[in-house]
């Protein structure tokens, strides 16, 4: 009967989706091995208001780690206080594949001395073997790994475990960091918020993006406007236009910017080279809007419309928001 | 600065791949490999700190066979001054063991700065650097985008989802490098021939207990074909109600 | 372009690297610029100061002159990757290269090649080559431009040249003139002439339809004063510009696969995304066996180069032997073009794509450095002994 630990990674006090999907992810593993406990570490300034929503999705302990100090990110003492905490009785430590839990995976797994595998779509206990999947060169391999030891740390690709709820007692114990968040070596002087705005590519259920085809840079207020009618989606970009300095660099999704996997990705006037498809192949739902039939994007989209997108755009605007009205 | 750079061999990510005869890797014929990109970046990193910083030594290492000796080449061709090699039989898929062998080897340098890629493009896992900066105990600072060294101390921006953190640290340090810091110079020809004459050691690695494997490699599955379902501004209530009753994303 | 026939394997790790380099940094510098340029008329002078820093210029001569002594096959690659950008660009490095410092490095005084080779080599000093004159194209032997010596050993140079590429740009130009109104070829000696000498001008020739991006010029002399030392003191009679035009038709006979390359490439590409009738042309049994063709071809005259290269550096190449490769690789590399181009239907005629433009130019590259022509019967002769040029 294994038990996993789980990071439940916050931003400052608040639980991070990517949180809820590690929990899921571990209650789902206990689950599948005959049973277990699923225990989510929260490192924040403080831990309550988390502890209700991490229960209700799986976490039989929430062990709640409190200190001011945790209102930015203390990677040394987070990643001390998860390794010390997991050397007991834990056949995992599951760990989001987000920009700081890659910064605390492997500091953890050193910890351990123990092996680590990264940015996992699937992961279950195989014999002696704890075995992954992870969607490797960009996504057109997928590669299945096996990690031997009693312990194994397992970093989860955001959004491929979607929250789901499985209540469980979600007690809470409070203990102290085993390092000072404050004596941090990496000091953290501030945060500069990206010009995308609230939703993060990442989390954002729905990306509406735009390439070359917009032609400048002022036109990709058709994408902003796309984006807005649907009220959950973010804006993404192309490496094409972030190069040429039409959107910032934060947006560009592709093989070497954002990988994401929304339920749903609207291309506009993208052709859909391969080094962008490896960027958000994954998505649930592709449209694609492009003015060329030719255009590989078409081969990817699950809809595809070809025309003008500064006719077509504006057109789906005005009706994503009376069929949004209407709900 | 003693400047130390650790870089991948990885296939071109503008490769088709397809899967061995053995299942668990990727069929080889015809890939061209060459230096990672994040590593290439590393690379140019560590040799513009040492040219504005005034004499230093900028040293590359790589973990794996003797084909990853054209990566280190490569590498002296842009302007680092020696390699090390530390030989294994093939690339190893777990990340803490390549970490650990590389930690041995740095451990004793004496390095200012040791930087890697955020990742690599055949695993994406983005562990080595920074198990190595928690073997070493160092402070370590990873997917940084703007980097400044300074009097013994760094600056760095690091790039969290659509955000950017901006950090200071002392010195020494490991820095994992992202994208957009700067654009990797070409070797020159005056450079390649230069390399040929510059150190390249070899050593077995020291990798410890390999502990995660690569069990079995597949082409993710196809998505079934789309359609075109019009043209202009006439489709869109047709993709609307699609989008309603089929998909069910809206 | 993938490695079809395994040729890769036959090169060195630094041949690999360098070629390489070569092909990044065109693929990013040059390729995005060079269809604007062509349209243009401009040489895309911007690229200049990179070339010289990658150590493209007279990349075959020795480190000793600040060059990087790299080997035949190397300095081939070189130019296979340039003028897989354009023909124009592989001509700059070509003049540059082997027909403005190749000779003074061959003809030079010790003195001259340290003044000269390092500017050279870095881009300081834009060299080219004056051989052509108007009335004297594939008979060089003809030539009336004369250089008469002075009681002080100065000369004074008269005469004009035409087709000179760089001629506009260069500081100084590589001069062949009869010397002391001997009309025979035996009298032709090299001088090194800086453009800013009084009496000297350079004037661009206009409408052209080939080779646009490119600087293609007259010089004209006119009672041009040149120190003694402006002679190249070992260069006499006609075979040494040929020595220097054997250096640079050896480079092209490599340039041209790399325009061959890139209409294949693009007109592959092509031929597989671009569906007619149901289906991709590239299903087709008539454009299959074009592509067929094609890569029969390349890979040909690739090995043709490869061989002729390894026998460069062993010193056991001829005359000869360039020009077998030359018209050879030319000869494809034209007929390539034009097949790519048809390829591509109605967008081959864009500058977009690349494949009427290195059409355009591969005609100049059949003219020149000895036409098609010239080449059968420098074959002709060595395979009968007869001379069939008069």
């Amino acid at each position: 009967m294994p038990n996993v630990l789980v990071f439940a990674e916050t931003r400052g006090a608040e639980l991070r989706k990517v949180a809820l999907e590690a929990v899921t992810a571990g209650r789902a593993f206990v689950d599948a091995a005959g049973g277990g406990e699923v225990h989510a570490l929260v490192a924040a300034p403080s831990g309550g208001a988390a502890a209700a929503a991490l229960g209700k999705h799986g976490a039989d302990l929430v062990l709640a780690c409190e200190h001011a100090g945790f209102a930015r990110f203390a990677r040394e003492a987070t990643a001390a206080t998860l390794a010390a905490r997991a050397t007991s009785g834990y056949r995992a430590v599951f760990i989001p594949f987000s920009a700081n839990g890659r910064d605390l995976a492997p500091r953890v797994a050193a910890k351990l001395d123990a092996p680590l595998v990264s940015d996992v779509t699937s992961v279950a206990q195989s014999g002696d073997a704890i075995v992954a999947k992870h969607p490797g060169f960009a996504n057109k391999v997928i590669i299945e790994y096996a990690a031997a030891g009693p312990l194994v740390v397992v970093s989860l690709r955001p959004s491929a475990f979607t929250p789901a709820e499985s209540p469980k007692a979600g007690r809470v114990e409070s203990f102290a960091p085993v390092a000072d968040p404050g004596a941090e070596r990496i000091v953290v002087k501030g945060v500069q918020e990206g010009a995308t705005g609230k939703i993060d590519l990442g989390e954002a259920p729905v990306i509406v993006s735009g390439g070359r085809g917009l032609k400048s840079a002022e036109n990709f207020k058709l994408v902003e406007d796309l984006a807005a009618a649907f009220g959950n989606a973010a804006v993404g970009a192309t490496r094409a236009v972030t190069d040429d300095g039409w959107r910032p660099h934060a947006d560009q999704i592709g093989q070497t910017g954002r990988q994401v996997s929304p339920q749903l990705y609207v291309a506009v006037g993208i052709s859909g080279a391969i080094q962008h498809l490896a960027g958000m192949r994954t998505a649930r739902t592709i449209v694609a809007i492009n003015k060329d039939p030719e255009a590989p994007i078409f081969k990817v989209a699950d809809y595809g419309i070809v025309g003008d997108a500064f006719e077509i755009v504006p057109a789906l605007t005005a009706a994503v928001r009376d069929a949004r009205k209407r709900h | 600065m003693k400047i130390a750079v650790c870089v991948k061999r990885t296939p071109d990510s503008e490769s088709r791949f397809k899967i061995g005869s053995g299942g668990a890797a990727i069929d080889e014929t015809g890939i061209k490999f060459d230096m990672d990109d994040f590593a290439s970046y590393a690379v140019e990193v560590g040799l513009q700190i040492n040219e504005k910083q005034g004499p230093g030594e900028t040293v590359v290492l790589a973990v794996g066979p003797d084909a990853v000796q054209e990566t280190l080449r490569k590498a002296m061709s842009m302007g680092a001054d020696r390699a090390v090699q530390l030989r294994t039989d093939s690339t190893p898929f777990d990340g803490m063991a390549v970490a650990r062998a590389l930690a041995a080897e740095l451990k004793a340098g004496g390095f200012d700065l040791i930087l890697f890629g955020k990742h690599a493009f055949d695993t994406g896992a983005g562990i080595v650097g920074t198990a190595v900066a928690a073997i070493l105990d160092l402070p370590c600072v990873t997917a940084a985008s703007q980097l400044e060294i300074a009097g013994g101390k760094g600056s760095a921006r690091r790039e969290l989802e659509g955000a950017g953190e901006l950090v200071e640290f002392p010195l020494p340090a490991v820095v994992t490098i992202d994208e957009g810091i700067a654009r990797p110079r070409y070797p020159s020809l005056k450079g390649i021939m230069a390399a040929k004459k510059k150190p390249l050691e070899t050593k077995p690695a020291q990798l410890g207990a390999v502990r995660v494997q690569a069990k079995a490699m597949a082409l993710p599955p196809e998505r079934p074909a789309g359609r075109i379902i019009g043209q202009g501004a006439a489709a869109v209530p047709e993709l609307v109600k699609l989008l309603q009753n089929e998909a069910k994303v809206l | 372009m993938q490695d079809f026939f395994g040729i890769d394997a036959q090169l060195s790790e630094e041949e690999r690297a360098v070629r390489d380099s070569i092909r990044r940094f065109v693929d990013e510098r040059v390729l995005p610029i060079i269809g604007d340029h062509y349209v243009q008329g401009k040489f895309p002078k911007e690229i200049i100061p990179e070339m010289a820093e990658l150590g493209v210029f007279g990349a075959n001569l020795p480190e000793e002159y600040g060059c990087a002594g790299l080997n035949n096959v190397a300095y081939g690659l070189i130019m296979q990757e340039l003028e897989r950008g354009d023909s124009g660009v592989r001509s700059f490095a070509s003049v540059q290269g082997a027909l403005a410092m190749y000779p003074i490095f061959a003809f030079g005084s010790e003195g001259q090649k340290r003044h000269w080779l390092p500017k050279m080599a870095t881009g300081e000093i834009i060299g080219c080559f004056g051989l052509t004159e108007p009335d004297f194209g594939s008979n060089p032997g003809g030539m009336i431009t004369m250089a008469k010596e002075q009681k002080d050993g100065s000369w004074i140079l008269n005469g004009s040249k035409m087709w000179i590429t760089n001629g506009s740009t260069a500081q100084i130009a590589i001069v062949w003139a009869k010397t002391n109104g001997d009309p025979e070829e035996k009298s032709i000696r090299g001088f090194v002439v800086p453009s800013a000498t009084k009496g000297f001008t350079a004037r661009d020739q206009k409408g052209k339809l080939s080779l646009r991006a490119s600087d293609t010029s007259e010089l004209v002399f006119s009672d041009v004063h040149l120190p003694p030392d402006a002679l190249l003191p070992e260069s006499g009679g006609l075979k040494s510009p040929l020595m220097c035009l054997t250096q640079a038709r050896y480079g092209i006979s490599w340039g041209v696969i790399g325009a061959a390359m890139a209409c294949f490439e693009e007109a592959l590409s092509y031929a597989k995304n671009r569906v007619m009738f149901g289906r991709p042309i590239g299903g087709f049994q008539i454009q299959q066996d074009r592509l067929a063709d094609m890569l029969t071809e390349i890979v040909k005259a690739q090995l043709v180069s490869l061989h002729l290269g390894r026998m460069k550096d062993e010193g056991t190449y001829t005359p000869q032997q360039v020009s077998l490769a030359k018209r050879n690789n030319v000869n494809m590399a034209t007929d390539i073009a034009r097949e790519c181009r048809r390829l591509l239907g109605a967008v081959g005629i864009l500058a977009e794509y690349g494949a009427m433009r290195h059409m355009a130019n591969l005609e100049s590259v059949y003219t020149y450095e000895g036409t098609h022509d010239v080449h059968s019967l420098v074959l002709g002769q060595a395979l009968t002994g007869l001379n069939a040029f008069k």
